[in-house]
């Protein structure tokens, strides 16, 4: 096999991708905890764990911008390339989402005159196994996983709607939990864009395999049927 | 294949070192004034292909070949077509830079002196050079050697000598494997403003080059079973963005055998 080391770059980039990916999933997890359980001191980690998700994606971008300068990669490799410098922001971006609740969290405190909206954690949990989805479809190269992906953004644009119209009867009903409500929009903003960004990894799979942006539907032929 | 009339076109293109098959059934469309390349691993057969578009492959013995080559409409192989005179049309650029051991300014007039040119000599010399991108560095010593140029130089005049002849199509041969990767550039950007005027077909194994320069690119392979046939071809935008065929791939990619 012929460009074993550059082949093992790639292989190591795209392990550091998923490991970026795991503490993002941390972050939205622990974010939403500390929403959960009002501890302030697990929203404050999150805040300032944000530092390590940034520093890896530049990281990240750095070792593609090496690759790609001293590589000449063409075909695949520069999709691959390219796929991993766009993922990596995506997934930074996420962070700064999980970061937003954390400090959200901290902002209303520990006495708050109203419970979380239920769709919440189920929204993060939605955006979570999106983002866990997107990651595997990268690694296993897999455009139906990837389609997947796409389609459960549904479910999690569904719950946003649903939240964000009882907190709006919430607040004509109940004045006082105006602004908890209104911090619960955020947090409901951030996850929904969360799931945004899950697709969105999964578009760029779609395009590192197939070399098409958007939708596609693979056959048995394989690699280059039509959308 | 093309979005236009090819200016060359081959169907059936056998060629063979006596019964040695080295080029096989080709069918390539050459885009008008467009820069096509040729690219593939060694002995796959691209620089005799190549030579097939203005039969300098005549020039060896024991080559033949099968198939038509079709340039506007005429039959390069066909019975009443004088070789000399499609190597005005087709001209070529070779790997090294081979200018004669002339002046800089014999150079250039050389074909249109053999062509018994009536016109304006100065005015061909100095165009042909000002097209080759070299005018401004011989303008003061035409009468000087070009063996005394540097290499990068040297190609821009052999290019410069092509062009006095009024070519409709310029062959290149692996023209910058020579040349330092300045003059590499200086030579590309200068294929990209002849294009404007020219058909350019270039053999090249420095797939960057390829990448760079080309509008289109056929890639050529070799098995043992086949010798020289055509993988794929497409526009150099897609071939090396997301190439059809997995042996494409794997060739520009750099991991081929």
């Amino acid at each position: 096999m012929v460009r074993a080391d550059f082949d093992r770059s790639l292989e190591e980039l795209q392990a550091e991708l998923v490991e970026l990916g795991e503490i993002v999933e941390k972050a939205i997890n622990k974010s939403m905890d500390a929403l959960e359980s009002r501890d302030l001191t697990m929203a404050y980690e999150v805040v300032a764990e944000d530092d390590v998700i940034d520093e890896k994606r530049f990281e990240l971008e750095e070792k593609c911008i090496n690759l790609i300068a001293t590589q000449q990669p063409l075909a695949i490799d520069l999709r691959t390339l390219l796929t991993v410098l766009h993922i990596a922001v995506e997934l930074e971006r996420m962070g700064d989402y999980a970061e937003g609740i954390g400090k959200i969290c901290m902002i209303i405190g520990d006495d708050v005159p109203m419970e979380l909206p239920k769709q919440l954690p189920l929204m993060a949990k939605a955006g979570v196994i999106m983002l866990q989805g997107s990651l595997k479809s990268l690694v296993d190269r897999d455009t139906d996983l990837a389609n997947n992906v796409w389609d459960s953004d549904d479910e999690v644009d569904e719950l946003y709607d649903g939240v964000c119209r009882q907190i709006f009867l919430d607040m004509g009903e109940h004045p006082k939990t105006i602004e908890a409500s209104t911090h619960f929009l955020w947090v409901a903003h951030d996850l929904e864009r969360i799931a945004d960004r899950a697709t969105n990894i999964a578009e760029r799979v779609i395009f590192m395999v197939t070399g098409r942006t958007g939708r596609y539907e693979t056959t048995q032929e394989g690699k280059k049927s039509s959308d | 294949m093309l979005d236009q009339d090819p200016i060359l076109q081959t169907r059936g293109l056998s060629v063979y070192y006596d019964t040695k098959k080295v080029v096989t059934d080709v069918n390539l469309d050459v885009a008008r004034n467009r820069i096509t390349s040729i690219i593939g691993p060694s002995g796959c057969g691209k620089s005799t292909l190549l030579r097939c578009f203005n039969r300098m492959n005549d020039l060896i013995p024991s080559a033949r070949v099968e198939g038509q080559v079709m340039f506007d409409g005429l039959d390069l192989y066909g019975h009443d077509v004088d070789p000399t005179e499609i190597r005005y049309l087709i001209g070529m650029v070779f790997q090294r830079p081979n200018p004669f051991p002339k002046s800089i300014y014999d150079n250039v007039a050389f074909g249109p002196r053999i062509n018994g040119f009536k016109g304006d000599m100065d005015e061909l010399v100095e165009r042909s050079l000002v097209r080759a991108a070299i005018w401004d560095e011989v303008k003061d010593r035409l009468n000087t050697s070009a063996l005394a140029l540097s290499g990068g130089q040297q190609q821009r005049l052999c290019i410069a000598r092509a062009l006095a002849v009024e070519p409709r199509v310029i062959l290149m041969d692996e023209p910058c494997s020579a040349l330092d990767p300045i003059a590499t550039l200086a030579i590309e950007e200068l294929m990209r403003e002849l294009s404007e005027d020219y058909s350019i077909i270039i053999v090249t194994h420095n797939m960057q080059q390829a990448a760079r320069v080309s509008h289109y690119t056929a890639f050529l392979m070799v098995e043992e079973a086949r010798v020289g046939f055509m993988v794929e071809f497409g526009e150099s935008r897609q071939i090396f963005t997301n190439p059809e065929d997995e042996r494409t791939e794997a060739y520009i990619t750099g991991r081929f055998g």
